[in-house]
């Protein structure tokens, strides 16, 4: 509880505002419950509950599997096709799903928005994060899938973690710039459907990256879901494609993305209870 | 005490309104559709907010708005439509941004602009309680402590663990004001959370809205009803059209308001010929509230009587009509129905095609006070509504000076005579 002597001051903001991200954390408890939320209301009222985590990567990889490695015959880096693929759909169905969340997630909550204050990045935030139970589910399969094709991870496991990282900030980045963007402009609801599909094959999920020669494919991995991608084959299933330079490039710019995305999201956020 | 709690400088804001479009052809709208898309963009690139097309009016929503209010007072906002009250609210709020000026508030403060807020559909009461809770601004442990005390207080025991969609709408404002009212903030901004709900709700709101001002808390509060405003509030002040009007002591604020919005609302008259609501058999002339002595009225007290006249012209012989006048309290209640024929000498009258004035007398220490509306119509009972003019007439009784409980039930309150006896133990009066 603050103390008496708290002032607020309400004052017209002038450009680019601060970022204020301590007001953030004040406001952690919020988030906590609107993360809550969103998970306990996601597969609400649906037959099939939870298991809609694990159906969309699965049937993804059965059809990628069937088309591009079987008729397709596309090279794996020497992985099983199905788990090669699968391991790139976790990832990916984290980010895509987080970013169809998050885009409308403003406009969804208009009602909120309109009527109480708190820090409008919480509602993005909370979208992106609530896809983490989906995550850890579809996860599981991706461990049963190892156990089957007897693939053990080494030590390299450990970086795991900072690869998730990578996921969560590229993911965020988009969706905040995506999420403000939709608040003005509606089109960004029709957008996303097919951004997400451009991006889908923009990124090596149904192809190895090393189809590429160099230097071609470190700069390939300026769309960050290359890193996290290839990251993941490296981390889990033992690719030898030493993905070091591909991550780093990747986090700069999935950094570069979140900041310009906070930025984008704070000196929007006057307007939001506005427009919406 | 005496010190500073809200502290408004100034404040202003503007929005901008687009204009509509002129004409376009199907062509032109096809064409645009496309070309937008990119004008747009190229003005987003360049940082302009709007997705308006350049021409855009700029509306002062608040203009020059500066106020103070001291801790532990418990002030009224009210205006019309469109005056500003909500726009200052949002801006105290920090909902939205001021465009000009600015406000300090000193102290923890919570803002209730709705009930409900953030509410879903899906889960249960159990769980909206927790969200609506850190919505308002509540940590776990203080919703945790509080619970029982909120589920107790919002009569809902026994579904609190069935989804709110299930909920009549009753039980979901009742759990929804239970967990407002457990805030405590220092300073508490409310709006009209009293306008909804049935009149038990609202007299417990109200109640609630008192023990907190008693408590010594600042309030803020906003609401069309003029009642609620002279009971809870110390001070009040007016906004028109987005400027300060007046500031004062609630009651001078309140009389003097509506006794500014009187004039237009306490008389109509037709003398348009083209206005025949319903039909051309009978056209209604004029509609007035007038005082005992026929002087057309500005302020009408709970204790006061009023005359309700109307004016109308008959064209063509009609058996069975009457004119009756409904009257509606701000809930849309129908308070009463009355009709010029109800003496017994119109009974199975014609009515032949003449002009007439019809005026009856509304008695003093009946109406409670609040908002009331006026509708007439002119029908052949059980047959046809001839005409029918709908809430033509608006005013309020103001309560300055009302003794009676405020929460007592029922539509109307009438101040009755009493004689109340003694007995003593002989049985004997005393």
């Amino acid at each position: 509880m603050q103390s008496n002597t708290q002032v607020i001051r309400i004052e017209p903001s002038k450009g680019w505002v601060a970022l204020q991200l301590q007001e953030l954390w004040a406001y952690r408890e919020l988030l906590y419950f609107l993360i809550w939320r969103d998970v306990m209301v996601r597969y609400k009222q649906t037959a099939l509950g939870a298991a809609w985590a694990i159906i969309q990567p699965i049937f993804t990889m059965l059809v990628f599997s069937l088309f591009f490695g079987r008729l397709g015959k596309i090279p794996s880096d020497g992985i099983p096709y199905p788990i090669f693929t699968y391991a790139a759909l976790v990832p990916w169905t984290f980010f895509s799903q987080g970013l169809s969340q998050a885009s409308n997630s403003l406009v969804g909550s208009a009602n909120l928005i309109k009527k109480v204050y708190f820090p409008r990045l919480c509602v993005p935030i909370a979208a992106v994060t609530s896809g983490f139970i989906d995550f850890a589910l579809a996860f599981m399969v991706l461990l049963g899938m190892m156990l089957y094709y007897g693939i053990l991870p080494g030590g390299k496991v450990i970086w795991l973690p900072v690869l998730l990282l990578l996921t969560v900030t590229t993911s965020l980045g988009v969706s905040l710039w995506l999420s403000a963007l939709n608040v003005h402009f509606r089109d960004v609801r029709h957008i996303i459907p097919f951004l997400t599909q451009l991006w889908l094959f923009a990124t090596p999920i149904a192809y190895p990256s090393s189809l590429l020669s160099e230097p071609w494919r470190t700069l390939y991995s300026l769309n960050p879901m290359v890193g996290v991608v290839e990251g993941f084959r490296w981390a889990l299933l033992g690719a030898e494609t030493a993905p070091g330079p591909m991550v780093m490039i990747s986090f700069l710019a999935a950094l570069v993305i979140l900041v310009s995305g906070i930025f984008y999201f704070r000196r929007r956020e006057k307007t939001f209870a506005d427009i919406v | 005490m005496g010190d500073i709690a809200i502290r408004v400088e100034e404040i202003g804001k503007k929005y901008r309104i687009g204009r509509p479009e002129k004409y376009k052809t199907l062509r032109d709208t096809l064409a645009s559709s496309f070309t937008a898309p990119f004008l747009r963009v190229g003005r987003l690139l360049r940082g302009e907010v709007t997705v308006d097309t350049g021409q855009d009016e700029q509306f002062w929503a608040l203009k020059e708005v500066s106020f103070e209010v001291r801790q532990g007072e418990v002030i009224g906002v009210i205006g019309g439509n469109g005056a500003g009250k909500s726009t200052l609210l949002k801006i105290l709020s920090r909902i939205t941004e001021p465009t000009t000026g600015f406000a300090e508030i000193h102290g923890r403060v919570a803002s209730l602009l709705e009930v409900g807020t953030g509410f879903h559909q899906e889960l249960t009461g159990r769980e909206n309680t927790y969200l609506n809770g850190a919505i308002l601004g509540m940590n776990k442990k203080e919703i945790d402590r509080k619970f029982d005390e909120i589920v107790a207080f919002s009569e809902v025991e026994k579904f609190i663990d069935t989804p709110v969609k299930h909920y009549s709408s009753g039980m979901y404002l009742r759990l929804a004001f239970a967990v407002a009212a457990h805030l405590e903030p220092e300073i508490l901004i409310v709006d009209e959370v009293l306008a909804v709900g049935d009149a038990g709700f609202q007299q417990k709101c109200l109640g609630k809205m008192g023990a907190v001002a008693k408590e010594g808390r600042t309030v803020l509060f906003v609401s069309h009803n003029m009642g609620a405003i002279t009971q809870l509030c110390g001070r009040a002040v007016q906004l028109e059209k987005g400027r300060l009007k007046r500031t004062g002591s609630a009651g001078e604020v309140v009389a003097a308001y509506l006794s500014s919005v009187a004039g237009t609302e306490l008389k109509s008259s037709w003398s348009d010929e083209s206005f025949t609501p319903g039909g051309s058999d009978v056209r209604f002339r004029s509609a007035r509230l007038l005082s005992p002595d026929e002087q057309p009225l500005s302020i009408i007290n709970f204790n006061e009587s009023l005359l309700v006249e109307i004016a109308y012209e008959i064209k063509v012989p009609i058996r069975n009509l009457s004119v009756t006048c409904l009257l509606y309290d701000s809930m849309n209640h129908l308070v009463f129905e009355s009709m010029d024929t109800d003496m017994p000498e119109w009974n199975g009258c014609i009515r032949e095609p003449d002009s007439y004035c019809a005026t009856t007398k509304i008695p003093s220490l009946l109406l409670r006070p609040g908002r009331y509306h006026l509708s007439f119509a002119a029908f052949v009972e059980g047959v046809r509504v001839i005409a029918q003019l709908r809430r033509v007439l608006t005013f309020d009784v103001s309560g300055v000076g009302y003794t009676l409980q405020p929460k007592r039930d029922g539509i109307v309150s009438p101040v009755l005579d009493w004689k109340v006896c003694r007995f003593g133990e002989n049985g004997r009066m005393v």
